[in-house]
């Protein structure tokens, strides 16, 4: 057993309201630079729908991420071998092109005052942020389908509706059952990483403390292969200075105790982030089980933080007791491993992502009869049929489970009955409309307890701010001392370059000749 | 005298500016040190230009440096008339190769209005010193045969005076002034390597074949 420990993410897509206020803040702090413009660390998509870049998920397309061989039982990149990475060095043919996100522009504001008087009023034309040129057309948006955008155009073209039957396509189509929920995406920082693997320069990196997975930015020399290898399109290349760029977690802000700045300001209160113990010994047989396991063995890398022997092996590895009783009050792991409620992104894609999403529950049941808008079967058993509906939800179990759980539709029914006993219990005891039988009949399919269910509800719609994001100090002055014992203050030997203990660049990150 | 100037003086030149201009630039602005793609932005005309120019250029780069390196086998090589046939009519299709593509090349940054707008003024400088290369090295192989044999006999040896410190421009003085243009714009080559993209030319990561997958980097000591 090896102990480490990992900075975890939960998204509970439940709360979710769409706002966008987390893109914004990231995009605000780190990617509104020349280059940068077309990135977007965090974005929310409208799920179904084809998301960013277009159809991401396509890995015939994209090929991202790794694939079992299942004769030698290794992985193996899906993007190609080593000796393909340096054969293709030239040209990657599978790298999404900017029209596979967007073209960036801006509008031409100047001439609303500067136009000549005439007939019309004058446009504020758009203007490409590449090229300086006027834009006739803007075909593509960071955000093109947001809401659907009001047609089925993008949401038919969901990679994650490629296995639907006719049935539940129909019944996603009908037009007053339309549904739809948003999927908060950001860099998973994956404990078995495509990016890092698939780069040839070894300018990617996990962080060990934390595992944070960054981009030495001296050391990208734009080969490009990360942004194939991540299955989930989350490393971008910068055109203006030809490095790639990724979401950092806010790493300066995690190591002064601040959640990152999309968590800290995501209005529905979604997000959670906590440490997670795991045990590096176990990362390969998780990344190699087979698909319908994947979700357990994952499950089985990270450690209970409050078992004495994981305790005792972390000790052993150097983690501080700080944090160590952060792993033990993180609510990432209540959602991921003490309640099995919330489940990594695509995890037949094989990078193990430490970024994990409880799946939204979607509306109650609902039909419209006689213009009366009412619950299900209401009148046949009380409220039973909105309990039991499950197989008849609006999203299809199937989608989910290819969204969440690699096509297994058991993991992902198990979390659903569980969400469902947690709603039925509390209507019964705010609402008191649900018979005792009903709450314990839920419980039981849920396999869970009333303490439980109360624990759940609390950690879902009450948590606090400490209690949503539990950071603790990163101690960044015992790496200091670490990397430079002989610190002398009066010599003043500090390290001054960025790679050896961060202060930055000395010169102008500028674009190479 | 031009002579000395040009082939014994000015080689010293480019390559000292090389290295150090090169190790400058390494220590000093890592950052800058990019092969500068500019894929994302143009997909298509990229692959029939860079793919064909690289290749083609890598090989024929190489068959150069192996004459240099071991003339003696070389010249035994292309002792017999069908090797050295086979060896001229190769290396013709591929700087054909490297010519197209580089043609391509620029016909695309001059063209894609997307690539237009991060091309500096030293790309054009280097994609204008490279297209001057490779058309003079097309002209001397076609003008003077066989490049192959008096290669060896003249810009080896004087190479190799260079390399011993003792440069000997009488290999080179009466050779066609085409063939003297091209051994110029070679080291005018080198010479602008630590000024432009060049650089990515000593960035090609072959150690990545002997690399774990995963890249972890701890602080010493701490290993949680
Ligand atoms: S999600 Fe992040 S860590 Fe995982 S492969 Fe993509 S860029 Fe790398
Ligand atoms: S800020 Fe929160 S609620 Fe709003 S879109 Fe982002 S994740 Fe969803």
């Amino acid at each position: 057993m090896r102990i480490r420990s990992h900075m975890a993410m939960i998204f509970h897509l439940d709360k979710c309201i769409g706002c966008h206020t987390c893109t914004v803040a990231c995009k605000n702090i780190w990617t509104d630079r020349k280059g940068a413009e077309y990135m977007y660390w965090n974005n929310v998509e409208t799920k179904p729908g084809t998301g960013y870049p277009t159809r991401w998920e396509d890995q015939n397309k994209y090929r991202g991420g790794w694939v079992l061989d299942p004769k030698k039982n290794r992985l193996r990149l899906r993007l190609q071998g080593k000796w393909g990475t340096l054969g293709n060095i030239f040209y990657n043919p599978y790298l999404p092109t900017l029209d596979d996100y967007f073209e960036p522009w801006t509008y031409d504001y100047q001439n609303l005052f500067d136009a000549p008087e005439g007939d019309d009023q004058p446009t504020a034309r758009a203007v490409s942020m590449i090229t300086g040129k006027y834009m006739d057309t803007i075909e593509a948006g960071p955000n093109w389908d947001d809401d659907l955008s009001g047609s089925q155009v993008y949401a038919n073209n969901d990679p994650n509706l490629d296995n639907a039957t006719e049935e539940e396509r129909r019944q996603m189509e009908e037009i007053d059952r339309t549904v739809f929920f948003y999927l908060p995406r950001i860099c998973n920082h994956c404990l078995n990483p495509g990016c890092v693997a698939a780069c040839p320069a070894g300018a990617i990196y996990k962080r060990g403390e934390d595992g944070i997975v960054l981009v030495n930015q001296d050391r990208c020399r734009a080969w490009r292969m990360c942004i194939s290898g991540c299955p989930y399109k989350k490393t971008y290349f910068n055109w203006a200075t030809g490095k790639a760029e990724k979401c950092i977690l806010c790493y300066p802000r995690l190591e002064s105790g601040q959640p990152p700045a999309c968590f800290h300001s995501c209005v529905g209160r979604i997000r959670y982030v906590g440490l997670l113990l795991y045990d590096a010994d176990r990362i390969e047989q998780a990344a190699t089980a087979p698909d319908g396991a994947l979700v357990q063995a994952q499950r089985d890398v990270i450690q209970d933080p409050h078992d004495p022997a994981v305790i005792a092996a972390a000790k052993a590895s150097g983690i501080p007791d700080a944090k160590i009783d952060a792993a033990q009050h993180s609510p990432v792991y209540q959602f991921v491993k003490a309640w099995n409620l919330a489940l990594p992104l695509h995890p037949e894609f094989r990078t193990l992502p430490m970024l994990f999403y409880v799946p939204p529950l979607g509306p109650v049941l609902a039909k419209m009869d006689r213009g009366v808008y009412d619950i299900v079967d209401a009148a046949s058993g009380g409220l039973a049929p909105m309990m039991s509906a499950l197989e008849k939800s609006r999203v299809p179990l199937r989608y989910m489970a290819s969204l969440l759980s690699a096509g297994n539709e058991h993991v992902i029914r198990d979390v659903y009955h569980k969400l469902m006993a947690v709603r039925v219990y509390m209507r019964a005891k705010k609402v008191k409309d649900v018979p005792a039988a009903e709450v314990a009949k839920a419980l039981a399919e849920g396999h869970t307890n009333a303490q439980e269910v109360e624990a759940i509800y609390r950690l879902t719609s009450l948590p606090t701010f400490e209690e949503r994001f539990v950071v603790p100090a990163m101690e960044r002055e015992t790496a200091v001392e670490d990397l430079f014992p002989a610190l002398d203050p009066i010599a003043r030997n500090y390290p001054t370059r960025k790679g050896e203990v961060g202060f930055g660049f000395r010169n102008d990150p500028h674009r190479g000749l | 005298m031009s002579d000395i100037i040009l082939f014994a003086a000015f080689p010293y030149v480019a390559v000292v500016l090389a290295i150090g201009g090169g190790v400058y630039r390494y220590r000093h602005d890592r950052f800058s040190y990019s092969s500068l793609s500019s894929q994302l932005l143009e997909n298509r005309a990229l692959f029939w230009g860079s793919v064909p120019w690289h290749y083609g250029i890598t090989i024929v780069l190489l068959a150069h440096l192996v004459a240099f390196l071991v003339p003696g086998v070389w010249s035994h090589v292309i002792a017999d008339p069908m090797t050295l046939y086979t060896l001229e009519v190769i290396g013709f299709a591929l700087a054909l190769a490297a010519l197209v593509g580089l043609l391509v090349l620029i016909v695309r940054r001059l063209t894609k209005p997307r690539v237009f707008a991060v091309t500096t003024t030293m790309d054009w400088v280097l994609l204008a010193v490279l297209l001057l290369q490779v058309v003079l090295g097309f002209w001397v192989s076609l003008a003077y045969r066989w490049g192959a044999d008096w290669y060896v006999h003249t810009a080896v040896p004087w190479l190799y005076s260079l390399l011993s410190l003792d440069p000997q421009t009488q290999y080179v003085s009466s050779l066609p002034w085409a063939v003297k243009l091209h051994m110029l714009n070679g080291f005018v080559v080198i010479a602008l390597f630590p000024f432009s993209r060049l650089v990515h030319l000593v960035a090609l990561p072959f150690w990545y074949l002997w690399r774990p997958y995963q890249v972890v980097i701890r602080n010493r000591g701490y290993r949680g």
